[in-house]
Protein backbone atom coordinates (compact mmCIF):
# COMPACT_ATOMS: atom_id res chain seq x y z
CA UNK A 1 0.00 0.00 0.00
CA UNK A 2 0.64 3.46 -0.38
CA UNK A 3 -0.06 5.83 2.45
CA UNK A 4 -0.01 9.03 2.16
CA UNK A 5 -1.41 12.21 4.94
CA UNK A 6 0.32 15.37 3.97
CA UNK A 7 -0.44 18.84 4.96
CA UNK A 8 1.54 21.96 3.57
CA UNK A 9 0.71 24.88 3.54
CA UNK A 10 2.00 27.23 -0.23
CA UNK A 11 0.93 30.99 0.42
CA UNK A 12 -2.60 30.74 1.07
CA UNK A 13 -3.47 27.16 -0.11
CA UNK A 14 -3.08 25.05 2.03
CA UNK A 15 -3.27 21.20 1.03
CA UNK A 16 -4.07 18.30 3.00
CA UNK A 17 -3.78 15.34 1.52
CA UNK A 18 -4.76 11.69 2.98
CA UNK A 19 -5.25 8.31 1.34
CA UNK A 20 -4.37 5.52 0.81
CA UNK A 21 -3.77 3.76 -2.46
CA UNK A 22 -2.63 0.17 -3.79
CA UNK A 23 1.01 -0.13 -4.99
CA UNK A 24 0.12 -1.15 -8.10
CA UNK A 25 -1.28 -0.22 -11.53
CA UNK A 26 -2.44 3.63 -12.42
CA UNK A 27 -4.00 5.92 -9.74
CA UNK A 28 -5.42 8.77 -10.92
CA UNK A 29 -5.28 12.24 -9.32
CA UNK A 30 -7.53 13.94 -10.62
CA UNK A 31 -9.30 17.50 -10.21
CA UNK A 32 -9.94 21.30 -10.99
CA UNK A 33 -6.79 23.65 -11.38
CA UNK A 34 -5.34 24.76 -8.69
CA UNK A 35 -6.89 21.86 -6.40
CA UNK A 36 -3.58 21.08 -4.90
CA UNK A 37 -2.70 18.13 -7.59
CA UNK A 38 1.11 19.19 -8.29
CA UNK A 39 1.68 20.34 -5.11
CA UNK A 40 0.51 16.82 -4.23
CA UNK A 41 2.98 14.98 -6.80
CA UNK A 42 5.97 17.50 -5.84
CA UNK A 43 4.90 16.53 -2.06
CA UNK A 44 5.03 13.00 -2.74
CA UNK A 45 8.57 13.48 -4.59
CA UNK A 46 10.16 15.29 -1.83
CA UNK A 47 10.27 18.65 -3.56
CA UNK A 48 8.05 19.97 -1.30
CA UNK A 49 8.64 20.45 2.05
CA UNK A 50 5.57 19.32 4.00
CA UNK A 51 4.97 21.04 7.23
CA UNK A 52 4.23 18.00 8.86
CA UNK A 53 2.98 14.11 7.24
CA UNK A 54 4.01 10.70 7.09
CA UNK A 55 4.24 8.93 3.55
CA UNK A 56 4.97 5.47 3.21
CA UNK A 57 5.66 3.59 -0.48
CA UNK A 58 5.54 -0.07 -0.12
CA UNK A 59 7.84 -1.14 3.04
CA UNK A 60 9.95 2.21 2.92
CA UNK A 61 8.86 5.30 4.76
CA UNK A 62 9.94 8.59 3.22
CA UNK A 63 8.60 10.68 6.16
CA UNK A 64 7.42 10.87 9.48
CA UNK A 65 7.14 12.98 12.33
CA UNK A 66 10.91 13.45 12.70
CA UNK A 67 12.60 11.88 9.58
CA UNK A 68 11.94 13.74 5.51
CA UNK A 69 14.04 11.71 3.31
CA UNK A 70 14.97 14.26 1.13
CA UNK A 71 14.39 13.53 -2.95
CA UNK A 72 17.60 12.57 -4.70
CA UNK A 73 17.01 9.20 -2.04
CA UNK A 74 13.68 8.72 -2.72
CA UNK A 75 13.48 5.91 -5.33
CA UNK A 76 10.78 8.09 -7.30
CA UNK A 77 10.69 8.54 -11.28
CA UNK A 78 9.36 11.89 -12.12
CA UNK A 79 7.62 13.24 -15.34
CA UNK A 80 7.52 16.71 -15.28
CA UNK A 81 4.95 18.81 -17.63
CA UNK A 82 7.04 19.96 -20.13
CA UNK A 83 9.26 17.51 -20.65
CA UNK A 84 12.81 19.14 -18.70
CA UNK A 85 14.99 17.19 -20.41
CA UNK A 86 18.80 18.61 -19.62
CA UNK A 87 19.37 21.12 -22.92
CA UNK A 88 23.53 20.06 -22.18
CA UNK A 89 23.11 16.59 -22.62
CA UNK A 90 21.97 14.47 -25.67
CA UNK A 91 19.23 11.80 -25.29
CA UNK A 92 21.70 9.43 -24.53
CA UNK A 93 23.33 11.89 -21.71
CA UNK A 94 19.35 12.26 -20.45
CA UNK A 95 19.18 8.89 -19.78
CA UNK A 96 22.30 7.92 -17.99
CA UNK A 97 22.20 11.12 -15.95
CA UNK A 98 19.62 8.70 -13.53
CA UNK A 99 21.20 5.72 -14.77
CA UNK A 100 24.61 6.53 -13.27
CA UNK A 101 23.31 7.81 -9.94
CA UNK A 102 20.99 5.03 -9.44
CA UNK A 103 21.63 1.51 -8.01
CA UNK A 104 20.20 -0.68 -11.14
CA UNK A 105 21.93 -0.62 -14.39
CA UNK A 106 21.30 -3.78 -16.07
CA UNK A 107 22.00 -2.94 -19.75
CA UNK A 108 18.98 -5.22 -20.88
CA UNK A 109 16.52 -3.57 -18.39
CA UNK A 110 17.88 0.12 -19.95
CA UNK A 111 17.13 -1.41 -23.42
CA UNK A 112 13.64 -2.79 -22.82
CA UNK A 113 12.86 0.53 -21.31
CA UNK A 114 13.99 1.77 -24.88
CA UNK A 115 12.19 -0.17 -26.80
CA UNK A 116 8.88 0.31 -25.19
CA UNK A 117 8.82 3.75 -25.41
CA UNK A 118 10.33 3.47 -29.34
CA UNK A 119 13.70 6.13 -28.54
CA UNK A 120 16.08 4.07 -29.92
CA UNK A 121 16.32 6.41 -33.17
CA UNK A 122 16.77 9.51 -30.99
CA UNK A 123 19.32 8.69 -28.39
CA UNK A 124 22.15 10.36 -30.50
CA UNK A 125 19.79 14.01 -30.73
CA UNK A 126 19.86 16.99 -28.93
CA UNK A 127 17.15 17.65 -26.96
CA UNK A 128 16.66 20.26 -29.45
CA UNK A 129 15.83 18.03 -32.40
CA UNK A 130 13.19 16.70 -30.96
CA UNK A 131 9.34 17.72 -31.43
CA UNK A 132 7.19 17.70 -28.49
CA UNK A 133 6.15 14.22 -28.51
CA UNK A 134 9.40 12.91 -28.38
CA UNK A 135 10.94 14.94 -25.92
CA UNK A 136 8.17 13.52 -23.21
CA UNK A 137 8.90 9.92 -24.30
CA UNK A 138 12.30 10.30 -23.57
CA UNK A 139 11.47 12.40 -20.23
CA UNK A 140 9.44 9.19 -19.27
CA UNK A 141 12.62 6.85 -20.43
CA UNK A 142 14.78 8.59 -18.38
CA UNK A 143 12.61 8.72 -15.23
CA UNK A 144 11.44 4.89 -15.79
CA UNK A 145 15.46 3.81 -16.73
CA UNK A 146 16.47 4.50 -12.14
CA UNK A 147 14.27 1.34 -11.84
CA UNK A 148 12.00 3.76 -9.54
CA UNK A 149 9.56 1.86 -6.45
CA UNK A 150 7.31 4.58 -7.88
CA UNK A 151 6.58 6.43 -10.75
CA UNK A 152 4.82 9.94 -10.78
CA UNK A 153 3.57 12.15 -13.58
CA UNK A 154 1.89 15.32 -13.42
CA UNK A 155 0.17 16.03 -16.48
CA UNK A 156 3.04 14.84 -19.28
CA UNK A 157 0.24 15.60 -22.10
CA UNK A 158 -1.50 18.83 -21.11
CA UNK A 159 1.37 20.45 -23.40
CA UNK A 160 1.32 18.76 -26.12
CA UNK A 161 -1.38 19.22 -28.85
CA UNK A 162 -4.42 16.61 -30.16
CA UNK A 163 -1.99 14.87 -32.73
CA UNK A 164 1.20 14.02 -30.17
CA UNK A 165 -1.31 12.98 -27.85
CA UNK A 166 -2.39 10.73 -29.86
CA UNK A 167 0.97 9.95 -30.21
CA UNK A 168 1.87 9.46 -26.83
CA UNK A 169 -0.69 7.34 -25.12
CA UNK A 170 -0.42 3.95 -26.65
CA UNK A 171 2.79 4.25 -24.76
CA UNK A 172 1.27 5.46 -21.33
CA UNK A 173 -1.00 1.88 -22.82
CA UNK A 174 1.49 -0.02 -22.82
CA UNK A 175 3.30 1.19 -19.43
CA UNK A 176 0.11 0.61 -18.08
CA UNK A 177 0.54 -3.04 -19.09
CA UNK A 178 3.98 -3.55 -18.61
CA UNK A 179 4.88 -1.64 -15.21
CA UNK A 180 5.26 -3.30 -12.46
CA UNK A 181 5.48 -0.47 -10.25
CA UNK A 182 2.85 1.70 -9.22
CA UNK A 183 1.86 5.19 -11.39
CA UNK A 184 0.20 8.18 -9.87
CA UNK A 185 -0.96 10.11 -12.64
CA UNK A 186 -1.89 14.03 -12.30
CA UNK A 187 -4.53 15.23 -14.66
CA UNK A 188 -7.76 17.64 -15.37
CA UNK A 189 -8.48 15.39 -18.51
CA UNK A 190 -11.57 13.09 -17.49
CA UNK A 191 -10.74 11.35 -20.64
CA UNK A 192 -7.39 10.40 -19.92
CA UNK A 193 -8.39 9.31 -16.21
CA UNK A 194 -11.05 6.91 -17.37
CA UNK A 195 -8.38 5.80 -20.24
CA UNK A 196 -5.36 5.11 -17.85
CA UNK A 197 -6.80 4.66 -14.62
CA UNK A 198 -7.31 1.51 -12.10
CA UNK A 199 -7.91 3.95 -8.98
CA UNK A 200 -8.97 7.53 -8.42
CA UNK A 201 -7.42 10.04 -6.33
CA UNK A 202 -10.23 13.47 -5.94
CA UNK A 203 -8.56 16.22 -4.95
CA UNK A 204 -10.55 19.29 -4.43
CA UNK A 205 -9.59 23.04 -2.65
CA UNK A 206 -6.70 20.98 -1.91
CA UNK A 207 -8.65 17.88 0.29
CA UNK A 208 -9.13 14.45 -1.04
CA UNK A 209 -12.44 14.44 -1.28
CA UNK A 210 -12.44 10.56 -2.46
CA UNK A 211 -10.56 7.55 -3.43
CA UNK A 212 -11.19 4.31 -4.61
CA UNK A 213 -11.56 1.68 -7.63
CA UNK A 214 -11.80 4.16 -11.12
CA UNK A 215 -15.47 2.37 -11.78
CA UNK A 216 -16.72 2.40 -7.92
CA UNK A 217 -15.90 6.30 -7.46
CA UNK A 218 -17.44 7.19 -11.20
CA UNK A 219 -20.68 5.29 -9.87
CA UNK A 220 -20.67 6.97 -6.20
CA UNK A 221 -23.60 9.65 -6.44
CA UNK A 222 -21.67 11.65 -3.15
CA UNK A 223 -19.01 12.53 -5.98
CA UNK A 224 -19.53 15.43 -8.41
CA UNK A 225 -18.00 13.03 -11.28
CA UNK A 226 -21.21 11.30 -11.16
CA UNK A 227 -23.41 13.89 -12.12
CA UNK A 228 -24.21 15.59 -15.41
CA UNK A 229 -23.49 15.91 -18.84
CA UNK A 230 -19.74 13.77 -18.80
CA UNK A 231 -21.47 10.59 -16.51
CA UNK A 232 -19.87 7.63 -17.32
CA UNK A 233 -19.33 4.35 -16.29
CA UNK A 234 -16.29 1.94 -17.22
CA UNK A 235 -16.19 -1.77 -17.86
CA UNK A 236 -13.35 -4.13 -18.19
CA UNK A 237 -13.41 -6.79 -20.93
CA UNK A 238 -11.35 -8.68 -23.49
CA UNK A 239 -11.73 -10.05 -27.27
CA UNK A 240 -13.72 -13.10 -27.63
CA UNK A 241 -14.59 -13.56 -31.03
CA UNK A 242 -14.48 -11.97 -34.53
CA UNK A 243 -17.93 -11.65 -36.99
CA UNK A 244 -16.42 -11.29 -40.58
CA UNK A 245 -19.98 -11.12 -41.75
CA UNK A 246 -21.30 -8.29 -40.11
CA UNK A 247 -17.77 -6.74 -39.45
CA UNK A 248 -18.22 -6.93 -35.69
CA UNK A 249 -16.02 -8.21 -32.54
CA UNK A 250 -17.62 -9.98 -29.00
CA UNK A 251 -16.37 -8.19 -25.81
CA UNK A 252 -16.79 -10.59 -22.73
CA UNK A 253 -17.40 -9.40 -19.41
CA UNK A 254 -18.20 -10.86 -16.14
CA UNK A 255 -21.91 -9.71 -16.56
CA UNK A 256 -22.96 -10.75 -20.62
CA UNK A 257 -21.55 -10.11 -23.77
CA UNK A 258 -20.67 -6.74 -26.07
CA UNK A 259 -21.32 -6.66 -29.67
CA UNK A 260 -19.19 -3.79 -31.15
CA UNK A 261 -17.61 -2.67 -34.21
CA UNK A 262 -14.74 -4.89 -35.02
CA UNK A 263 -10.94 -3.02 -34.41
CA UNK A 264 -9.65 -6.44 -35.32
CA UNK A 265 -8.04 -6.38 -31.92
CA UNK A 266 -6.64 -10.27 -31.63
CA UNK A 267 -8.65 -12.54 -29.27
CA UNK A 268 -7.78 -12.26 -25.38
CA UNK A 269 -6.75 -8.68 -25.75
CA UNK A 270 -8.03 -6.52 -23.13
CA UNK A 271 -9.99 -3.29 -23.53
CA UNK A 272 -11.92 -0.73 -21.63
CA UNK A 273 -15.07 0.31 -22.05
CA UNK A 274 -16.66 3.82 -21.46
CA UNK A 275 -20.48 4.27 -21.35
CA UNK A 276 -21.95 7.28 -21.23
CA UNK A 277 -24.99 7.12 -18.60
CA UNK A 278 -26.97 9.02 -21.24
CA UNK A 279 -26.54 6.08 -23.88
CA UNK A 280 -28.28 3.98 -21.62
CA UNK A 281 -31.89 3.39 -21.38
CA UNK A 282 -34.29 1.35 -19.21
CA UNK A 283 -37.08 -1.52 -19.88
CA UNK A 284 -39.20 -3.48 -18.04
CA UNK A 285 -39.22 -6.18 -20.67
CA UNK A 286 -36.20 -7.68 -22.83
CA UNK A 287 -37.20 -5.84 -26.21
CA UNK A 288 -36.93 -8.26 -28.71
CA UNK A 289 -37.55 -6.06 -32.24
CA UNK A 290 -34.88 -3.40 -31.43
CA UNK A 291 -32.35 -2.19 -33.49
CA UNK A 292 -30.04 -2.40 -30.11
CA UNK A 293 -27.38 -5.30 -29.63
CA UNK A 294 -25.78 -4.73 -26.14
CA UNK A 295 -29.15 -5.60 -23.81
CA UNK A 296 -28.37 -7.10 -20.64
CA UNK A 297 -30.44 -7.64 -17.49
CA UNK A 298 -29.60 -5.39 -14.74
CA UNK A 299 -31.34 -4.69 -11.17
CA UNK A 300 -31.36 -1.10 -9.98
CA UNK A 301 -28.99 0.06 -6.90
CA UNK A 302 -29.91 3.32 -6.45
CA UNK A 303 -32.22 6.60 -7.66
CA UNK A 304 -31.03 9.94 -7.03
CA UNK A 305 -32.62 12.94 -8.79
CA UNK A 306 -30.47 14.84 -11.34
CA UNK A 307 -31.43 18.05 -11.78
CA UNK A 308 -35.22 19.13 -12.32
CA UNK A 309 -36.41 16.64 -14.85
CA UNK A 310 -33.92 13.72 -14.79
CA UNK A 311 -32.85 11.00 -12.62
CA UNK A 312 -29.62 9.09 -12.49
CA UNK A 313 -29.99 5.42 -11.72
CA UNK A 314 -26.92 3.24 -10.49
CA UNK A 315 -27.40 -0.33 -12.32
CA UNK A 316 -25.79 -3.61 -10.91
CA UNK A 317 -25.37 -6.34 -13.65
CA UNK A 318 -23.56 -8.78 -11.68
CA UNK A 319 -21.17 -7.37 -10.21
CA UNK A 320 -20.62 -4.32 -12.67
CA UNK A 321 -21.77 -1.12 -12.05
CA UNK A 322 -23.09 0.89 -14.37
CA UNK A 323 -24.86 4.50 -14.98
CA UNK A 324 -28.13 5.58 -16.68
CA UNK A 325 -29.66 8.88 -16.40
CA UNK A 326 -33.55 8.94 -17.39
CA UNK A 327 -36.39 11.35 -17.51
CA UNK A 328 -37.88 11.21 -13.79
CA UNK A 329 -40.81 10.40 -15.37
CA UNK A 330 -39.71 7.68 -17.22
CA UNK A 331 -38.66 6.57 -13.53
CA UNK A 332 -41.72 6.70 -12.48
CA UNK A 333 -43.75 5.26 -15.33
CA UNK A 334 -41.31 2.04 -15.03
CA UNK A 335 -42.02 2.24 -11.24
CA UNK A 336 -37.69 1.78 -10.56
CA UNK A 337 -36.94 1.32 -7.05
CA UNK A 338 -33.98 -0.24 -5.47
CA UNK A 339 -33.76 -3.87 -6.35
CA UNK A 340 -36.44 -4.14 -9.20
CA UNK A 341 -35.07 -6.03 -12.40
CA UNK A 342 -34.69 -4.18 -15.33
CA UNK A 343 -33.06 -4.39 -19.31
CA UNK A 344 -30.38 -1.74 -20.02
CA UNK A 345 -30.65 -1.07 -23.00
CA UNK A 346 -26.68 0.57 -24.24
CA UNK A 347 -27.09 2.61 -27.61
CA UNK A 348 -23.38 3.19 -28.06
CA UNK A 349 -20.16 1.98 -26.27
CA UNK A 350 -16.69 4.15 -26.50
CA UNK A 351 -13.32 1.69 -26.88
CA UNK A 352 -10.82 2.92 -24.60
CA UNK A 353 -6.73 1.40 -25.54
CA UNK B 1 59.51 49.97 -27.99
CA UNK B 2 58.99 48.58 -24.78
CA UNK B 3 61.74 49.33 -22.22
CA UNK B 4 62.23 46.84 -19.24
CA UNK B 5 60.17 48.35 -17.14
CA UNK B 6 57.00 47.78 -19.20
CA UNK B 7 57.55 44.20 -20.09
CA UNK B 8 57.83 43.55 -16.30
CA UNK B 9 54.43 45.77 -15.69
CA UNK B 10 52.70 43.68 -18.34
CA UNK B 11 53.88 40.47 -16.42
CA UNK B 12 52.64 42.01 -13.51
CA UNK B 13 49.43 42.98 -14.73
CA UNK B 14 48.84 39.70 -16.23
CA UNK B 15 49.84 37.64 -13.32
CA UNK B 16 47.90 40.17 -11.07
CA UNK B 17 44.35 39.39 -13.36
CA UNK B 18 44.68 35.44 -13.84
CA UNK B 19 44.70 35.01 -9.91
CA UNK B 20 42.43 37.57 -9.16
CA UNK B 21 39.99 35.89 -11.75
CA UNK B 22 40.75 32.21 -10.29
CA UNK B 23 39.80 33.98 -7.29
CA UNK B 24 37.04 35.96 -8.10
CA UNK B 25 35.31 32.45 -9.58
CA UNK B 26 36.08 30.76 -6.78
CA UNK B 27 34.31 33.10 -4.41
CA UNK B 28 32.12 34.56 -6.58
CA UNK B 29 29.85 31.39 -7.87
CA UNK B 30 28.64 30.33 -4.16
CA UNK B 31 27.69 33.58 -3.68
CA UNK B 32 26.07 34.08 -7.31
CA UNK B 33 24.64 30.94 -6.15
CA UNK B 34 23.43 31.86 -2.85
CA UNK B 35 21.84 34.83 -4.11
CA UNK B 36 19.87 33.52 -7.54
CA UNK B 37 18.37 30.71 -4.85
CA UNK B 38 17.74 31.85 -1.89
CA UNK B 39 14.09 33.66 -0.29
CA UNK B 40 16.08 35.37 2.04
CA UNK B 41 14.32 39.24 2.37
CA UNK B 42 17.23 41.28 3.36
CA UNK B 43 19.56 39.77 -0.09
CA UNK B 44 19.10 43.23 -1.42
CA UNK B 45 21.41 44.69 1.12
CA UNK B 46 24.10 41.75 0.16
CA UNK B 47 23.35 42.75 -3.59
CA UNK B 48 23.79 46.74 -3.16
CA UNK B 49 26.93 45.77 -0.57
CA UNK B 50 28.41 43.48 -3.93
CA UNK B 51 27.79 46.50 -6.82
CA UNK B 52 29.00 49.30 -4.76
CA UNK B 53 32.46 49.33 -6.72
CA UNK B 54 30.30 49.63 -10.03
CA UNK B 55 29.79 53.53 -8.62
CA UNK B 56 32.45 54.15 -6.35
CA UNK B 57 35.47 56.21 -7.01
CA UNK B 58 38.07 53.57 -7.06
CA UNK B 59 40.20 55.56 -5.00
CA UNK B 60 37.93 55.51 -2.46
CA UNK B 61 37.74 51.87 -2.41
CA UNK B 62 42.19 52.31 -2.45
CA UNK B 63 41.63 54.74 0.19
CA UNK B 64 39.47 52.75 2.55
CA UNK B 65 41.60 49.67 1.63
CA UNK B 66 44.86 51.13 2.41
CA UNK B 67 43.34 51.86 5.76
CA UNK B 68 42.04 48.39 6.77
CA UNK B 69 45.33 46.51 5.26
CA UNK B 70 48.06 48.84 6.87
CA UNK B 71 50.09 48.38 9.35
CA UNK B 72 47.94 49.68 11.43
CA UNK B 73 44.54 49.23 10.10
CA UNK B 74 42.58 46.00 11.94
CA UNK B 75 43.38 43.61 9.22
CA UNK B 76 47.59 44.26 8.46
CA UNK B 77 47.52 45.01 12.49
CA UNK B 78 46.38 41.76 13.37
CA UNK B 79 48.36 40.05 10.12
CA UNK B 80 51.04 42.11 11.36
CA UNK B 81 50.76 40.79 15.35
CA UNK B 82 50.82 37.24 13.83
CA UNK B 83 54.31 37.52 13.01
CA UNK B 84 53.50 38.17 9.45
CA UNK B 85 53.56 41.39 7.41
CA UNK B 86 50.88 44.22 6.25
CA UNK B 87 50.13 43.42 2.81
CA UNK B 88 49.35 46.73 1.92
CA UNK B 89 52.02 47.70 -0.96
CA UNK B 90 52.46 44.01 -1.53
CA UNK B 91 51.43 41.85 -4.84
CA UNK B 92 48.80 39.57 -2.38
CA UNK B 93 47.48 43.03 -0.95
CA UNK B 94 46.54 43.94 -4.90
CA UNK B 95 45.06 40.73 -5.66
CA UNK B 96 42.92 41.58 -2.24
CA UNK B 97 41.72 44.98 -3.56
CA UNK B 98 40.71 43.35 -7.57
CA UNK B 99 39.03 41.07 -5.97
CA UNK B 100 36.51 43.24 -4.16
CA UNK B 101 36.92 45.85 -6.88
CA UNK B 102 36.11 43.24 -9.56
CA UNK B 103 33.96 41.07 -7.71
CA UNK B 104 30.63 42.45 -9.63
CA UNK B 105 31.71 41.75 -13.36
CA UNK B 106 32.05 38.40 -11.55
CA UNK B 107 29.09 38.06 -9.36
CA UNK B 108 26.23 39.60 -11.50
CA UNK B 109 26.77 37.62 -15.22
CA UNK B 110 26.72 34.76 -12.69
CA UNK B 111 23.49 35.04 -10.90
CA UNK B 112 22.02 36.01 -13.83
CA UNK B 113 23.02 32.69 -15.32
CA UNK B 114 21.66 30.91 -12.45
CA UNK B 115 18.32 32.52 -12.14
CA UNK B 116 17.90 32.13 -15.93
CA UNK B 117 18.10 28.37 -15.33
CA UNK B 118 14.83 28.21 -13.19
CA UNK B 119 14.18 25.89 -10.21
CA UNK B 120 12.99 22.87 -12.86
CA UNK B 121 16.42 21.74 -14.18
CA UNK B 122 17.63 20.99 -10.32
CA UNK B 123 14.49 19.39 -9.44
CA UNK B 124 14.48 16.48 -12.44
CA UNK B 125 18.42 16.63 -11.26
CA UNK B 126 17.40 15.70 -7.39
CA UNK B 127 14.33 12.94 -8.87
CA UNK B 128 17.50 11.23 -10.98
CA UNK B 129 19.05 10.67 -8.02
CA UNK B 130 21.85 13.66 -8.02
CA UNK B 131 22.97 15.06 -4.18
CA UNK B 132 22.99 19.03 -4.15
CA UNK B 133 26.62 19.47 -4.67
CA UNK B 134 26.40 16.35 -7.41
CA UNK B 135 24.03 18.24 -9.48
CA UNK B 136 25.19 21.72 -9.32
CA UNK B 137 28.27 20.43 -11.21
CA UNK B 138 26.66 18.32 -13.34
CA UNK B 139 23.30 20.66 -14.08
CA UNK B 140 23.51 24.18 -12.78
CA UNK B 141 27.33 24.67 -14.15
CA UNK B 142 27.37 23.12 -17.15
CA UNK B 143 23.52 25.29 -18.06
CA UNK B 144 24.91 28.12 -16.53
CA UNK B 145 28.94 28.25 -18.89
CA UNK B 146 27.90 31.49 -20.80
CA UNK B 147 27.92 32.92 -17.36
CA UNK B 148 31.02 31.48 -16.58
CA UNK B 149 32.61 32.96 -19.60
CA UNK B 150 31.39 36.12 -19.36
CA UNK B 151 32.16 36.45 -15.41
CA UNK B 152 35.65 35.18 -16.57
CA UNK B 153 36.42 37.48 -18.87
CA UNK B 154 35.00 40.60 -17.81
CA UNK B 155 37.01 40.05 -14.20
CA UNK B 156 39.62 39.74 -16.35
CA UNK B 157 39.73 42.34 -18.37
CA UNK B 158 38.18 44.41 -15.95
CA UNK B 159 41.24 43.60 -13.22
CA UNK B 160 43.61 44.83 -16.03
CA UNK B 161 42.05 48.02 -16.44
CA UNK B 162 42.09 49.32 -12.89
CA UNK B 163 44.09 52.35 -11.75
CA UNK B 164 42.35 54.05 -8.90
CA UNK B 165 42.54 50.72 -6.47
CA UNK B 166 46.37 49.65 -7.53
CA UNK B 167 47.46 53.41 -7.07
CA UNK B 168 46.16 53.68 -3.81
CA UNK B 169 47.54 50.30 -2.55
CA UNK B 170 49.83 49.04 -4.94
CA UNK B 171 52.92 51.79 -4.70
CA UNK B 172 53.64 50.94 -8.49
CA UNK B 173 56.89 49.14 -6.79
CA UNK B 174 58.26 47.85 -10.54
CA UNK B 175 58.25 43.51 -10.64
CA UNK B 176 55.90 43.25 -8.07
CA UNK B 177 53.13 46.04 -8.05
CA UNK B 178 54.00 48.23 -11.03
CA UNK B 179 50.80 47.30 -13.31
CA UNK B 180 50.25 48.62 -17.24
CA UNK B 181 47.69 51.30 -16.45
CA UNK B 182 50.26 53.54 -13.81
CA UNK B 183 53.43 52.55 -16.49
CA UNK B 184 50.99 54.30 -19.39
CA UNK B 185 50.23 56.92 -16.76
CA UNK B 186 54.14 57.62 -16.03
CA UNK B 187 54.48 57.49 -19.64
CA UNK B 188 52.45 60.34 -20.04
CA UNK B 189 53.56 62.25 -17.10
CA UNK B 190 57.01 61.72 -18.94
CA UNK B 191 55.92 63.17 -22.18
CA UNK B 192 57.05 59.38 -23.14
CA UNK B 193 53.80 59.17 -25.76
CA UNK B 194 55.43 56.84 -27.75
CA UNK B 195 55.51 54.27 -25.22
CA UNK B 196 52.37 55.38 -24.21
CA UNK B 197 50.84 54.94 -27.30
CA UNK B 198 52.16 50.81 -27.34
CA UNK B 199 50.91 49.89 -24.12
CA UNK B 200 47.71 51.90 -24.41
CA UNK B 201 47.05 50.62 -27.88
CA UNK B 202 47.98 47.24 -26.68
CA UNK B 203 45.31 47.08 -24.24
CA UNK B 204 42.55 48.55 -26.29
CA UNK B 205 43.06 45.39 -28.73
CA UNK B 206 43.11 42.99 -25.52
CA UNK B 207 40.16 44.19 -24.69
CA UNK B 208 38.12 44.64 -27.68
CA UNK B 209 38.79 40.86 -28.57
CA UNK B 210 38.24 39.62 -25.20
CA UNK B 211 35.13 40.81 -25.18
CA UNK B 212 34.30 40.17 -29.31
CA UNK B 213 35.02 36.36 -27.70
CA UNK B 214 32.39 36.99 -24.97
CA UNK B 215 30.13 38.01 -27.10
CA UNK B 216 30.40 35.44 -29.94
CA UNK B 217 30.04 32.38 -27.31
CA UNK B 218 27.28 34.13 -25.87
CA UNK B 219 25.58 34.19 -29.38
CA UNK B 220 26.57 30.66 -30.17
CA UNK B 221 25.11 29.55 -27.02
CA UNK B 222 21.87 30.88 -27.61
CA UNK B 223 21.08 29.74 -31.25
CA UNK B 224 22.35 26.15 -29.44
CA UNK B 225 19.46 27.02 -26.94
CA UNK B 226 16.75 28.53 -29.48
CA UNK B 227 17.49 25.22 -31.85
CA UNK B 228 18.18 27.21 -35.14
Amino acid sequence: MIDCKLNIRLGHFILDADFSIPDKGITVVFGPSGSGKTSLLRAIAGLERSDSGFLKIGNSIWQDGENFVPPHQRSVGYVFQDASLFDHLNVQGNLDYGVKRSSSTEKDFIDSIINLLDIKPLLDRTTVQLSGGEKQRVAIARALAVKPHILLMDEPLSALDLKRKQEILPYLDSLHDELDIPLIYVTHSPDEASRLADHLVLLEEGRVVGSGAINKMLTRFDLPISHGADATSLIEAKVVGHDDQFNLMYLSFSGGQFTVTDRELPLESKVRLRISARDVSLTQEQQIDTSILNIFSAIVDEIVPEGRSQVMVRLKIKDVTMLSCITRKSAELLELNPGKKVYAQIKSVALLS
Amino acid sequence: MLNEFDISALIVTLKLASVSTIILLLIGTPIAWWLSQTRFKFKVVFEAIIALPLVLPPTVLGFYLLITLGPNGPVGGMLESLGGVSIAFTFTGLVVGSVIYSMPFVVQPLQNSFSGIGRRPMEVAATLCASPLDRFFTVAVPLARSGFITAAVLGFAHTVGEFGVVLMIGGNIPGETGVLSIAIYDHVEAMEYGQAHWLSGGLLILSFIMLLFVYLLNRRFSIMRSGD
